[in-house]
């Protein structure tokens, strides 16, 4: 790989902004030919942001691309393809009922004449699909077999066949392992070298340093959309590219106010539901904010849904104040007092087109109806109380739900569960999606619950928010916890390493 | 349970007041009024055009005419708000319609000629809610296969065979309310199928807004996961729903068989597309989680009221189809546009 040669491409001075964020700013990029290039950065870094303006789906709002030394500007995900620019996404893009030869050659099917029409040239489309396979080592693959019956490693090797049968000159792979086995691992990096000796230029995200040590070059590390630094890989440590990819200044949004921690309250003791949720054990005390770090993927909500009983366990136990409690649907789990405020307010905490004060009353129905109807007077009563104690900016009670702002969603479905009393309260990302200022007020309100002695579980993927409102820190990989920190131990280099490296285990 | 933050009086009576005004363009614009208005209006022109529109006899026709639509539309409006639909109920009502007949002609006890339809009614549907529910068949493909299965059974069992000389009591949809004359007024006599439409409509609107599992059919159809997530069991909702549609549907099934001389055992044609159309008409969304039974009542009056119209100002009755399909896509297209505007 001679470093010498011209930067296939070349991005300067990247911006892009989506409303309110800031997903990229003043970003550079070289890729050269023949090297594998390491993309590397916390969730919400902005590298998918990055590779969606060099695939053509979003416009940078200011910055150059260059392919060869040519300015280019690309509208849609086809001009870009045009130009040689293949992304392989991690949910595969491919056709399940058509065959391997047709999704190789989708949109580009080689044609005969038959009389005076076009016609697809079967023969020659299995053929050519045959000789593309063969020549990254692929013998063992029907070309005429159906993409759905095909393994997960089979369909990204079809993927990658089909990059290069439009001419791939650079490929991005998007973390290219993380639904592979360890024996389509190895495949998929063969096929990486050899594309490498081809003069492919590949862009490769992963959250597994292991990985970039063993297949990359070269890595590039983003920090909440800003460019930290290039190196070569082999002038790097793992330590060195952890502690390049957190240091996120930590605002002082986090009004945390330590409570008083009482006795256990949800302890849960070998807990399985394949495949991401493997013996898992835990225990949360009154008062207690526990912070579940961990790649997307890691298990973390996985394992929420797991306590609550939207999808029970397979085995393993769940005690509440000592008692072994059963949890089979969400009905158990809040008869027994677990709440769970789900990570995507949109699809699982809110009916958007029912008024607040529905949506407030839904989780005590039961509880507020008296013989066979519901008492109006205690509903409105309850949703007036939520409102308030959550500081529900909302005309009025009566308001539909879908019209209201993000953070005052948020604060609907937290007082939701509030309404049902709950001992253990836990919330998959709090605040994502929603502003600085709601942020602060979600944050202020889990202190003031923990106060009262609610015991908390909390899932984020901002590393600031784990640290700051977290008194332990647990992070998982895999479906298991990996590491636990202590609120005054943890740090966003201890953490991160965790999350993403083998040996990052220390407690566990 | 926190401090509670001090009320800000001037505030909250604005927004109280901002809510009430809020609630009355959201009343007078609702499907429900509008369809009323629209009644009023057909009434009144159609009226003046020719009163003979307006005569006693032709007005409780009107209304009599698609009572029992009107209480199937009951079944059907929480079938599609939990978002679902039933597309046999056309053909049930033609089976229960038919066994109802059957029993009547067959010395069975008069009570049990209209009982046992509605019983097997919900029984049926127990049979789609379980097949729904717990069986994960989408439901268009459960009732698409039901009503296959109900027609050509039908056909089978009876020959085709007319059922006639059903005792003369038997009649139910043909009785009336005594006439009442009250100081000033007289009430016409109300004929029965009229007051089980308006009773059972309104019990189901009150039940539907106002009981638990009424809020709970709506959560599901507006969206299940949320709903699942707060504790309702959807299958259980599911099965009440269909079981609800299918009592319903035996319902209409006997007011439908109750008005006719002769029952020919078959399934009367387009049934099922006319109650789904007084469901949509009335507001019923076809996503889920919107509506009442009382807009889909009041669109199956209008319906009637229309193909009644339509041969008074001497229009032929062949424009009836197509007047309820320009009336199926106004009433859609308000709906999406309703919805674009409350959320994004």
């Amino acid at each position: 790989m001679p470093p010498e040669q011209p930067p296939i491409l070349e991005m300067g001075h990247i911006s892009k902004r989506f409303a309110a964020t800031q997903a990229l700013s003043d970003v550079s990029f070289v890729l050269h030919p023949g090297e594998v290039h390491a993309l590397l950065g916390e969730n919400g870094a902005g590298k998918s942001t990055l590779i969606k303006i060099i695939s053509g789906v979003h416009k940078a709002d200011s910055g150059s691309i260059a392919i060869d030394g040519q300015p280019v500007s690309f509208n849609n995900p086809r001009e870009a393809q045009a130009r040689g620019i293949a992304t392989i996404y991690q949910e595969l893009s491919l056709y399940p009922d058509l065959t391997v030869a047709e999704n190789i050659f989708m949109g580009h099917a080689p044609r005969r004449k038959f009389g005076p029409v076009s016609v697809l040239d079967w023969d020659a489309m299995f053929s050519r699909a045959q000789e593309l396979l063969e020549s990254l080592n692929i013998t063992d693959m029907d070309v005429r077999r159906k993409v759905g019956t095909l393994t997960v490693g089979n369909r990204q090797r079809v993927e990658i066949a089909k990059a290069l049968s439009l001419n791939a000159r650079v490929l991005i792979m998007d973390e290219p392992t993380a639904a592979l086995t360890e024996a389509d691992v190895q495949r998929l990096f063969e096929i990486v070298r050899l594309l490498k000796t081809r003069g492919v230029a590949i862009v490769y995200i992963s959250h597994r340093l292991a990985e970039v040590y063993e297949v990359c070059d070269r890595v590039t590390v983003l920090r909440d959309g800003h460019y930290i630094d290039s190196k070569p890989v082999s002038a790097t440590t793992e330590a060195d590219l952890v502690s390049m990819m957190v240091g996120r200044t930590i605002d002082n949004l986090f009004p945390k106010i330590t409570a008083k921690i009482g006795q256990p309250v949800l302890e849960v003791r070998n807990l399985t539901r394949k495949p991401l949720t493997r013996d898992v054990s835990l225990t949360v005390r009154a008062g207690e904010i526990v912070g579940l770090a961990g790649l997307v993927g890691s298990g973390r909500s996985e394992l929420a849904q797991v306590i609550f009983g939207f999808t029970p366990a397979e085995s393993g136990e769940i005690r509440i104040d000592g008692k072994v409690v059963k949890v089979r649907t969400p009905g158990d789990a809040m008869r027994h007092g677990i709440a769970y405020v789900p990570e995507d307010r949109g699809t699982q905490g809110l009916v958007r087109q029912m008024r607040v004060r529905e949506n407030v009353s839904l989780t005590v129905l039961r509880s507020l109806a008296s013989g066979l109807f519901i008492n109006s007077q205690s509903e409105r009563q309850l949703a007036e109380e939520k409102v308030k104690e959550m500081g529900v900016k909302t005309p009025s009670i009566e308001q539909i739900v879908g019209k209201l702002s993000g953070g005052n969603q948020q604060k609907v479905v937290v007082g939701k569960w509030l309404a049902t009393h709950p001992r253990v309260l836990i919330m998959d990302e709090p605040t994502r999606g929603i502003d600085v200022g709601a942020k602060a007020e979600i944050h202020r309100l889990m202190s003031e619950l923990a106060g009262q002695g609610l015991a908390i579980i909390m899932i984020s993927s901002e590393l600031p928010e784990v640290l700051g409102m977290s008194d332990r820190v647990l992070v998982m990989r895999g479906g298991q916890f990996v590491a636990e920190y202590s609120r005054e131990e943890a740090t966003q280099e201890k953490v991160v390493t965790a999350m993403m490296t083998e040996h990052g285990s220390t407690a566990a | 349970m926190t401090t509670a933050a001090p009320t800000v009086g001037g505030r909250t009576r604005l927004s109280q007041s901002q809510s009430l005004v809020s609630r009355l363009v959201g009343f007078a614009t609702s499907q429900e009024v509008v369809l009323l208005l629209v009644v009023v209006l057909l009434f009144t022109v159609v009226g003046n055009a020719n009163p003979r529109f307006l005569a006693e006899r032709n007005v409780l026709n009107i209304f009599n005419g698609n009572a029992y639509i009107a209480v199937a539309a009951v079944g059907m409006t929480m079938v599609i708000i939990s978002r679902n639909i039933d597309i046999s109920v056309g053909s049930l009502i033609g089976v229960l319609g038919t066994i109802s007949g059957a029993m009547a002609v067959n010395g069975y006890p008069i009570w049990s000629s209209w009982l046992v339809p509605i019983l097997l009614g919900g029984l049926v549907g127990a049979v789609i809610g379980f097949m729904v529910a717990y069986l994960r068949i989408p439901s268009i493909v459960v009732t698409l296969g039901l009503l296959s299965i109900l027609k050509g059974g039908l056909i089978t069992v009876t020959n085709g065979e007319w059922i006639t000389d059903m005792p003369a009591d038997y009649f139910l949809a043909q009785m009336r309310t005594p006439e009442l004359s009250l100081p000033g007024i007289t009430i016409p006599a109300i004929p029965s199928p009229i007051i089980i439409m308006v009773i059972l409509t309104l019990l189901a609107a009150l039940w539907m807004r106002y009981s638990a599992t009424g809020r709970a059919i709506y959560a599901v159809g507006g969206n299940a996961e949320a709903a699942r997530l707060s504790g309702i069991s959807e299958k259980r909702i599911i099965m009440t729903v269909f079981i609800i549609n299918g009592l319903c549907v035996g319902i209409a099934a006997v007011l439908w068989a109750t008005q006719l001389s002769i029952i020919q055992s078959t399934v009367p044609a387009g049934l099922e597309l006319q109650v789904i159309t007084s469901a949509v008409v009335g507001g019923v969304s076809i996503l889920g989680g919107i509506g009442t039974t009382v807009g889909a009542m009041l669109a199956a009056i209008l319906l009637s009221a229309i193909n009644s119209a339509l041969v008074f100002i001497n229009v032929s009755p062949y424009w009836f189809r197509s007047v309820v399909g320009v009336l199926i896509l106004i009433t859609v297209l308000t709906d999406m546009l309703r919805r674009r505007r409350t959320q994004i």
